[in-house]
């Protein structure tokens, strides 16, 4: 609880920072224009999804191999929390390529990569949600946890075949010119923390109401049992 | 590795008696290429263009479609139970299983291949043996894959909707370089599909190793 509110409290402090860095501070971009800083929560939503899928496998290891109930939790919770977070990455993604691109999507590897991604982990919260009845879901839910991240290299690699033209902002490598102004690297560093910190309160809130949640079902069914 | 075989021959033998998935896997791949050939409209030389990404998108629709009814037959009589209380490794009962689906996918593309070249202009007759080792390669991921899958659906009651859903995007390393690699045989042989045949054997390797070691979780009760 006490780590919880912490976190929660730093996360609204930097996200804060990082809106003020966002829409007041950092440089407009020369040659995009404002639609540019849409950049700082396009890929800060982009890095959180990411952590957030290895955290759904992290907490489906625990769970098939120790049968730890929390790595369980974490594992919906960071499942549920990595597709908004994807989510939000695929929207904001078109809105700046349509001014900049000329079109709202192209089949380039990363935007594929992506939405691939995306139905890997909404056909994870689906199952857990028509599941939830069945016996064992937690478990099979494990196992798409685990081929999900297992699958996302592979994908990478593959998807590399089709044709690219989408900018490498941070790195050099990939034809990319790196970031060159220092605030607006650190707005785009500064939003990324901010965003992985709101995704682990997210995701952390969401394992408590998991809890909550089961308990609630035990003594409900503890109190049906007792008025029999 | 001998419960597999006999796993393995149990299903085939199934198979064989009654020729149901074969015989849905044939015909729903024949209509697959037909309806994706004319949805293209294309002219003969777009057709040839067009081949090897029918020929893939039809092989993994069908097979995800047909996967499903491997491990449904256990369900009858509950059949899977009763392997699962034999003296055997659970990882045998994947292995046979997964062995039993590869031998379908193989079946069904002895069928389609043939009518992709004729249908739509490819001649594949001269690189048989390359095309023989991108499909086999994308069937072993395919069904290292979908064996695991299958198993779980199978248990759960939307399994239906839910199965196509997992499996389809897990499947893209397999759509893809599937694809550039059949295009890359059809070219120039072999050597051209390096990249792509990297991506199937890295799939299939880490699949089938993921699949042998996840399985017992599955249909652990």
């Amino acid at each position: 609880m006490r780590a919880m509110r912490w976190l929660g409290l730093a996360t609204t402090v930097l996200m804060t920072v990082s809106l003020y860095l966002i829409f007041v501070e950092v440089p407009t971009e020369r040659e995009m224009g404002i639609v540019q800083r849409i950049l700082y929560v396009h890929a800060p939503a982009a890095w959180a999804a990411y952590v957030c899928f290895v955290l759904v496998a992290v907490g489906s290891v625990a769970h098939l191999w120790r049968g730890s109930e929390h790595g369980d939790r974490v594992a919906l919770a960071a499942g549920e929390v990595g597709v908004l977070m994807c989510t939000l990455n695929l929207v904001t993604g078109p809105i700046w390529a349509r001014p900049i691109w000329g079109v709202w999507w192209t089949w380039d590897p990363r935007l594929t990569m992506t939405v691939i991604m995306w139905a890997i982990y909404v056909g994870y919260v689906m199952l857990r949600a028509f599941g939830r009845d069945d016996d064992g879901v937690a478990r099979y839910a494990a196992v798409v946890g685990i081929t999900g991240v297992l699958a996302i290299p592979v994908i990478r690699v593959s998807v590399r075949m089709l044709q690219g033209m989408h900018p490498a902002v941070t790195t050099t490598r990939e034809g990319g010119s790196g970031m060159a102004d220092p605030t607006m690297r650190l707005t785009l560093y500064l939003s990324g923390i901010a965003m992985v910190l709101l995704a682990a309160w997210l995701v952390m809130l969401r394992v408590r109401l998991e809890a909550l949640h089961r308990s609630a079902a035990v003594l409900r069914r503890d109190i049906e049992y007792g008025l029999e | 590795m001998r419960a597999a075989l006999a796993i393995f021959r149990k299903d085939l033998r199934i198979e064989w008696r009654t020729r149901e998935s074969l015989s849905t896997l044939v015909v729903l791949s024949v209509l697959l290429v037909v309806s994706l050939a004319m949805a293209h409209d294309p002219t003969p030389t777009e057709a040839a263009r067009l081949a090897p990404g029918i020929l893939w998108a039809t092989v993994i629709f069908t097979g995800v479609l047909v996967v499903q009814r491997s491990f449904l037959v256990e369900r009858e009589h509950d059949c899977l139970a009763t392997l699962l209380g034999a003296p055997i490794d659970p990882a045998a009962i994947y292995v046979g299983k997964a062995l039993g689906m590869l031998v379908l996918l193989v079946a069904m593309q002895v069928v389609v291949v043939p009518l992709v070249s004729i249908m739509l202009r490819v001649p594949v007759w001269g690189v048989l043996p390359e095309l023989a080792v991108v499909l086999g390669l994308g069937d072993l991921g395919f069904a290292g894959l979908a064996t695991l899958f299958a198993a779980m659906t199978a248990r759960l009651r939307v399994r239906e909707m839910l199965l196509p859903i997992l499996l389809l995007p897990l499947l893209t390393p397999v759509l893809i370089a599937g694809v550039k690699a059949t295009e890359a045989v059809l070219e120039g042989g072999l050597p051209a599909a390096g990249e792509a045949l990297g991506v199937l054997v890295a799939f299939d390797v880490i699949f089938v190793v993921a699949g042998g070691l996840l399985f017992p979780f599955v249909v652990r009760d």
